[in-house]
Formats: structure tokens, sequence, C-alpha cells
């Protein structure tokens, strides 16, 4: 009883309140520069009479996944390699160090003048987002797998196939799902970076071209439509992860 | 007994030195002798520092001697071998798969196809008193029940040698206890060496044919104790008690020595800093 109280309740009062704190802020502006709560969803609604809602929403969620599986199925291996290889890593890591602070967004003139404007710069800003969360959670996984695992499996014989997809893979793999995690939220955020800058479609274009209208119902209605997809997308993702712990027997710290 | 005259194991001179980064000379192993026979059940016992979990390691294959060999069968040790399988103290089980999965994992890399393999591992998780719980995850097993299936992996691809690294020493009392107890069963059934490191001197008396007592600084073989009981042996008894107070003696006797040393090594080293 009292932990659904504090699961659903307590959540509905915050919303409520800053909705209302919205309201009231808003009320003491001009619609045009501060709009309230109705408005907004007044904006939504036209989006979707429009039937532009959809066709954003969709771009932008393939986009995503284009990116984002690719920046995985690139950074998974490499980082099994590398954590596996020290030398390797050795000589490698200063440079992935130089290139990590750097900002997916300080890409964005050159992915413009290489790639032009489209749906390939976004791609390419979230493929760079989404990359090193990835690499270096998996470089990560790897190198904490218990020496006792490759005891065992040396012990019984075990190839080294047997080894990589039977042992490394499966041992790895809650390290991993940690930073497949990360790397959906800091994908999602450059997303909209992406599209504000290099895209002439999406969600984040959607509220760039807002802006150029002075819509600032619409560039609220975007701005609301992206926070509840990256909740939804990490809904998702923290269950799969979910999944993966219960099977693995890693029990969350509360 | 057991016990029988070939030749399963045998150090000859075999020692382990390790050096620092500073370039430091520390001896995990003082070059000794030690043979083990077919079918023997052998206690290495001895406080912490005296080399047993190198003895173990070297016999194993996962350490090689910087000196002298260590042989099985009359082979030189290169390499860990599916015919000689190490038991952790920590069971180094796979979290992710379940008991029968862990278990046939083993078989499955000593090639089995998947239905002998799966009719050994379950024979195997019977064997240990496991069968209801074949589909469940290590996170829902005890730790003697860990231990259980650990010992089946090991047991289903009839190894003849069992090395147990502090096997039991993460369980508590009564279930130790009656691992002990187990252990003892199934190696009543099966003719296999056992090679079983523990710094529980009582364990040691109850399970073992011979107690090799280890001393450290450096680590080195010490002492040799055959344990001339029968099975199954009885902790309340005069005669276990005998033997108990024998390791008991020939224990505190390595342990204040390793206490001097260890004091007359400090006064030296501050004795050699200078003021």
């Amino acid at each position: 009883m009292r932990d659904k109280l504090q699961k659903f309740l307590y959540p509905a009062v915050a919303i409520s309140l800053f909705i209302l704190l919205w309201q009231y802020a808003a009320s003491r502006y001009s619609s045009e520069l501060f709009p309230a709560p109705l408005n907004v969803l007044d904006a939504i609604r036209e989006l979707v009479e429009q039937g532009r809602l959809w066709k954003d929403i969709s771009i932008s969620l393939l986009r995503l996944t284009i990116a984002y599986t690719t920046a995985v199925s690139c950074a998974i291996p490499v980082g099994l390699f590398l954590g596996r290889c020290q030398p390797c890593l050795r000589s490698i890591d200063p440079l992935v160090q130089l290139l990590r602070p750097i900002s997916p967004i300080a890409w964005f003139p050159l992915a413009v003048l290489w790639f032009g404007i489209g749906n390939t710069p976004a791609i390419f800003i979230i493929f760079i987002a989404a990359f090193f969360p990835v690499l270096l959670a998996t470089i990560t996984a790897v190198r904490n797998i218990p020496a006792v695992y490759y005891k065992v499996s040396n012990n019984f014989g075990a190839k080294p196939v047997q080894v990589f997809l039977g042992i490394i893979i499966p041992a790895a793999f809650p390290g991993i799902m940690t930073g497949l995690h990360i790397a959906l939220g800091t994908a999602w955020i450059h997303l909209v970076a992406g599209e504000m800058l290099g895209a002439d479609s999406g969600l984040g274009y959607l509220i760039i071209d807002a802006r150029n209208f002075l819509r600032t119902d619409l560039i609220m209605a975007g701005m609301l439509l992206v926070g509840v997809l990256g909740l939804l997308l990490n809904r998702l993702i923290t269950a799969g992860e979910q999944f993966i712990n219960r099977q693995w027997g890693i029990t969350r710290q509360q | 007994m057991q016990k029988s005259q070939t030749l399963k194991i045998s150090l000859q001179h075999a020692g382990k030195t390790f050096y620092s980064s500073s370039g430091e000379q520390h001896i995990a192993l003082k070059a000794g002798n030690l043979d083990i026979y077919e079918g023997e059940f052998v206690c290495l016992v001895g406080p912490s520092g005296c080399g047993k979990s190198t003895v173990i390691n070297l016999m194993a294959g996962f350490d090689q001697p910087t000196e002298g060999s260590v042989q099985i069968d009359g082979k030189a040790v290169l390499s860990p071998d599916p015919d000689r399988i190490m038991i952790f103290q920590d069971y180094g089980l796979f979290p992710w798969k379940t008991a029968l999965d862990n278990v046939l994992f083993g078989l499955k890399c000593r090639g089995f196809g998947a239905v002998e393999a799966r009719k050994k591992a379950m024979a195997a998780l019977a064997g240990v008193g496991l069968t209801a719980y074949a589909q469940r995850h290590p996170h829902e097993l005890s730790g003697g029940m860990k231990q259980r299936v650990a010992l089946a992996r090991a047991l289903a691809v009839e190894p003849s040698v069992l090395f147990m690294d502090e096997p039991f020493a993460a369980l508590d009392a009564f279930t130790r206890l009656h691992l002990q107890d187990e252990l003892l069963e199934l190696r009543k059934k099966k003719k296999i060496t056992v090679i079983f490191v523990t710094h529980d001197l009582d364990e040691a008396v109850y399970l073992g044919d011979r107690i090799v007592l280890m001393a450290p600084n450096p680590g080195r073989f010490e002492n040799n104790m055959p344990i001339e009981l029968p099975f199954p042996r009885n902790r309340t008894d005069k005669q276990f008690d005998h033997y108990r107070k024998e390791l008991f003696e020939a224990f505190d006797l390595v342990h204040k020595e390793a206490g001097r040393k260890s004091m007359a090594e400090e006064e030296l080293q501050q004795g050699g800093s200078g003021i």
C-alpha cells in the first residue's frame, strides 16, 4: 500500500504541482512569450491534425535507431578486443581519452560541411555520442571478468571460441548493458541537437522551425515530446537491463 | 586404505620464486620434494604465506615452477588439464548459467554430444543431491549448494585428480561438516586422488590419508603426517584426538617460529631504516 502510494501518488502530486506552477508563471506573461499548458496541448493537437507529429517522431526515431545500432555494433566488438588486449588498450587509450571530451556538438560544423544538410550529419553526431559510452563500458566489463572464470574454462579445456562466446560475452553482458543504457540517453539528447543544426525534419527541426516562426507553443510542444519519448526509451532499456540482471543474479542496490 | 603404490603426482625439487618490480626476491615455495600416490587424499595445511596455494596451483598447471619440476603420471605438468579439475573457494560457477548448464559447460568442452552430456550432467547433479535444483541459477542457491554444483561439474568429466583450494572455507560450520562427509562418500565411490588445501586442522585430520604441514618465510614443506584411521572417522574418538593433538603441536611450532621470524625481520627493518 505504502509502496503504491510512493510509486504513483507522489509523482502524480509532483507533476500536478509542476503544471500548476507552469500555469501560474505563464499567466504573468503573454501567451506568445510563455505559453500555458493548455496552449501547448493545443499545439500538439495542431501537429497531429497536420500529420506532422508522426512524421517528425518517426524520422527522429529512425535516425536514432540507425545511428545507435551502428555505434553499438562498432563499439562492442572494439571494446571486447581492447578489453582482452592489454598492449592494444595501452596504445589506444590516450587517443580515446583525447577524443572523448570533445562534445559531439563540436563535430557539427565539419559534419555539415562533409555530409550536407539531411540525415547524415545527425546520424554522425549520434554515432559519436553513443560510441564512447558503449566502448568504455565494454572495455571495463571485459577487464572486470573474474580470473576464476578463465581458470575454470582453461581447466576444462575450453576452446578459444567457447571461451569467447560462452564466457567473455555473457560475463561482460551486464556491464555492456549499463553502457547501452547510458549511450541511449546521450544519443537521444544529441539527436535533438543534431536535428536543430543539420536537418530539415525531425523533432529537433520542429523546435528550431517553430522558433523561426516565433511559435513558442510549438517550441514547448516539441520539447515536451522530446522529454516524453526520452522517458519511454529509458523505461524500455531499463526493463531490458533489469531482465538481464535478474538472469545474471545481480541485485541492484537500493 | 585406498592408498596404492602407484606414484601419481611428484614434485621434484620444485620451487617458485617471484621477483617484485623493484627486483626484490620473494620465495613463495622453497624447492622441495613431495610424492602423492594414486587414490590418496592429501591435505595441505599451514599458516598463511606458507605456499600451500602456490603448491596446488603448480600441481594444477595454473602456474609453473621456477626450479625443479612437477610431474603427474610421469609427465611434466605444463598447463591445466581436464583430467585434473580444480575446485575453488568461491565456486567459480558462471552466474548466468543454471546449475545444469554449469555442469554441461565442462562436458561440452570435453566434446560430449548434447544427449550424452545431459545424461552425464543430470547423473552428476544427482550424485550431489541437487536433481531438484538443476534449473536454478547460482544466485538462487546457498553456498553449500553452489559448491556441490562445482563438485558435480568437476566429477562429471571424470577426472583422476581433484584439486580443492580451501573449498569449504566460505561455508558455515554445519554445511562444512555435511560437505566433508559427502566428499568422503563421493571419493569412496570413485577412485580419485584428492589434494585438499585447508587452514582448518580438524578438517585435515577428518579427511586426509596424509597431512602435509607447510611453514612460511619462506614457504616450504615441513612435516608429513599419515593419518592411519579408518573411515568414517569419529571426531570424538580418542585416536582422532591423538592425531589432532600431534598436528596442533606441530602447527604451533611452525606458527611460533613464523611469529619469531617476522618479529626479528621487523626489528631488522627498524634497525636498518636508520634514524
